[in-house]
Order: structure tokens, then sequence, then C-alpha cells
């Protein structure tokens, strides 16, 4: 049976697109046929994070108006063979994503994929809605940062009162947090929200920890997504995430900070 | 940070870190937050309680503010509460 997974936060540039593209691609990484949708209708941004930019003919919104296939909107991705983006359309029509559009979408993926990831927009309007109402699980992607978090509590406020699965009456939308951009060492030092106060606070189960990094950086600038990037904290940090996905016990690693030696602190480095 | 500011840190004994002021604030917030919508409020709550205001006048003389109903949630349970502060002379001795 597909599953729909919505990576979402109300708050922007917290990471969502860059979570969308190492996730799906890690999931493709271990078999799995995924397929990962931007729902960032008139910005576009995925299709760069994934490096298929060039590629893109088709998206969502020509599927949704019946101008082409979903089959001839899907890219295949360069890094991973079991994975395929449908990238967003750069119309300035910020309902272009009629919801019994976007359902049929879904259900025809459903057929082919496994695992339907959807990267949502900023904001709590249209595209965002869009982007979480069919989702049967959802990354709720979290800075340690105030208004962050509490964007986060609002999303999981219309995940459980909004969604499909909320309307339908069915089991509620599985939530996971995932903490990205995380800096151990501010945190130690009292000057950032520690991963137990973000979970304190949100009160869901935590999937993961992302380190601020500087990786990220290059691989968006190389197009290819962070989980790629050898030897990485990022990469190794998502592909951690898949696996907790998958139900493997992985400990959480990345949330303290390297032990600072006697001699950097005595000469700096920070 | 030069010695002397170091001591003076010290002598004023630990200042509260700005993450744990991110994080009061945040429970304050959310905690208001999440009551104002924890619960959608059933389209008949005005109609409930302007029905109940006429029915406790009928018996009290009171102010319309010293009766306030609402509806909150308590873990799993929806409350609906009933809270009227009765006038001095009238509160039984
Ligand atoms: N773990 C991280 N470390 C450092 N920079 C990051 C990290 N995650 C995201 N970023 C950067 O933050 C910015 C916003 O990320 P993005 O994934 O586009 O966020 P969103 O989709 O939520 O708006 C980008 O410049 C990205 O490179
Ligand atoms: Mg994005």
């Amino acid at each position: 049976m597909a599953r729909v997974i919505v990576v979402t936060s109300g708050k922007g540039g917290v990471g969502k697109t860059t979570t969308s593209a190492s996730f799906s691609s890690g999931l493709a990484l271990r078999g799995h046929k995924t397929v990962v949708i931007d729902f960032d209708v008139g910005l576009r941004n995925l299709d760069l994070i994934m490096g298929c930019e060039r590629r893109v003919v088709f998206d969502i919104v020509n599927v949704i108006n019946g101008e082409a296939a979903l089959s001839r909107a899907l890219i295949k991705d360069k890094h991973c063979d079991n994975l395929f983006v449908l990238p967003a359309s750069q119309t300035r029509d910020k309902d272009a994503l009629r919801l019994e559009g976007v359902e049929k979408i879904i259900d025809e993926l459903k057929e082919t994929f496994e695992y339907i990831v959807c990267d949502s927009p900023a904001g709590i309007e249209h595209g965002a809605f869009s982007a979480m109402y069919f989702a049967d699980e959802a990354l709720v992607v979290t800075n340690p940062e105030v208004s962050s978090v509490r964007d986060s509590d609002r999303i999981l406020g219309i995940l459980a009162a909004k969604s499909k699965r909320a309307v339908d009456g069915l089991d509620p939308v599985k939530e996971h947090l995932l903490v990205t951009r995380y800096n151990p060492g501010r945190v130690a030092a009292g000057e950032m929200l520690s991963v137990e106060d973000i979970q304190e606070i949100l009160r869901i189960p935590l999937l993961g920890v992302i380190p601020e990094s500087e990786s990220v950086l290059q691989a968006s600038n190389a197009g290819t997504p962070a989980i790629h990037v050898d030897k990485s904290d990022v990469a190794d940090a998502y592909k951690d995430v898949v696996a907790r996905f998958m139900g493997e016990p992985v400990p959480m690693r990345f949330v303290t900070a390297e032990k600072v030696g006697f001699f950097k602190r005595l000469f700096g480095g920070r | 940070m030069s010695l002397i500011d170091k001591l003076v840190d010290y002598l004023r004994g630990p200042e509260k870190k700005t993450a744990a002021v991110a994080k009061e604030r945040l429970q304050i917030i959310l905690a208001h937050e999440r009551a104002g919508r924890g619960s959608v409020a059933p389209e008949y709550l005005p109609a409930l309680q302007e029905e109940l205001l006429q029915v406790i006048a009928k018996y009290i003389h009171i102010d319309r503010d010293k009766i306030k109903v609402q509806l909150e949630k308590h873990g799993e349970y929806d409350v609906l509460e009933l809270n009227v502060t009765l006038p001095e002379h009238q509160r039984p001795q």
C-alpha cells in the first residue's frame, strides 16, 4: 500500500526542500519506488536541488489541467533508478492546485509508487494545504528557533483538524519531528533550543536531527541531494532518518557538540 | 572576553541563557494558541450561551459578563464549562 508523506513546516527556509530531496533519494536508494512532488507552485525549487531543472517539460499544473499525461511530466532522477520527480509549475495562479486535481494525480501515482513525498511550500495557504491534505505521514521540519517551533505547532494543529484523514475520521496523520540546521555547540552554550526542548514543546516523536552543515550549500550548488555527498555529516544524518523511518532502531547522532580539545580551546577555533 | 569581564560575569552569577528564555516564551504562547484552536467551537455555542444567560437571569439578577460559557479540551475530552460569578449579596451563606 502506497504511503503519502508530506514534508511541511509552516515557516520558510527551514529545510523542507533539502529534506524532500534527500529523504526521497534515501527511500529510492533502499530500492523503494518513490516519487517526489514539488508543491511550491510559483517558485519551483526542487528541480534545481535535484539537478533536473533542464529536463522539465511539463509540470503538475499541466497534468491537473489535462495538458499532459502524468507519465510525461515525471522526470527520472539521475542518481537513483527508483526515483522520479514531479516538478511544480511557475504559474502565478496560486489556486492552480485544486484538491480534486491533486487527488487524481496522487491516486494514479499510488498504482506505481510505494512512497509519494510531497514537498510543501511555506505558509498555511492553499499550496501548503493541498500538499498536506492527502498525507498519511508528515515530516515536520523544525529549526531550533522560536518562530519555526511556533509555526510547526500551527501546522500540527492543521494536520490534526483539517487533513483528509481528520475529515474522514480515519487514523490521524502520523507525525514525525525532524530538527534541522542544528548546531550542538550553540545548544551546549545555551544559545539555541535543544532537541529535547523542541520535543517537549511539540510533543511528537523525533525522527532525526540534521546538523547545520556546509555540505548542504555545496550539494545545492551541484544539483545533488545532500544525502549523496560523500563522508558528510548531513548525508549520514539523512540516511539515519530514512533508516528510522523504515523502523530500524538507529541511535541519534549529531546531537552533542564535538569535544573541543585543550589546544583548540586555548587558541580559539570557533 | 577579557579576564576582568569574565570575573564580572562570575560575580554576577548565572544569567538566564537565551535558549531557556526562548523555551519559556514558546511554552506560554503555545499554551495560549492551542487553547484558542484546540477544539473548534461548535456552531450552537453562541445560541446555547444566549439561552443559558436567559435562564440564569430568570433566577438571579446578574450582569451578562459575569456568566462565561466555554469549551475546553482536557486531554481526550471536550469540557463545556459554565462559569457564573454570583453577586456578593446572593452568595449562599
Ligand atoms: N542542514 C542544513 N545546513 C545548512 N544549510 C541548510 C541546511 N538545510 C537547509 N539549508 C539551507 O537553508 C536554505 C533553505 O533550505 P530549503 O530546503 O530550501 O528550505 P525550505 O524548502 O523549507 O524553504 C537553503 O539555502 C539551504 O541550503
Ligand atoms: Mg522549499
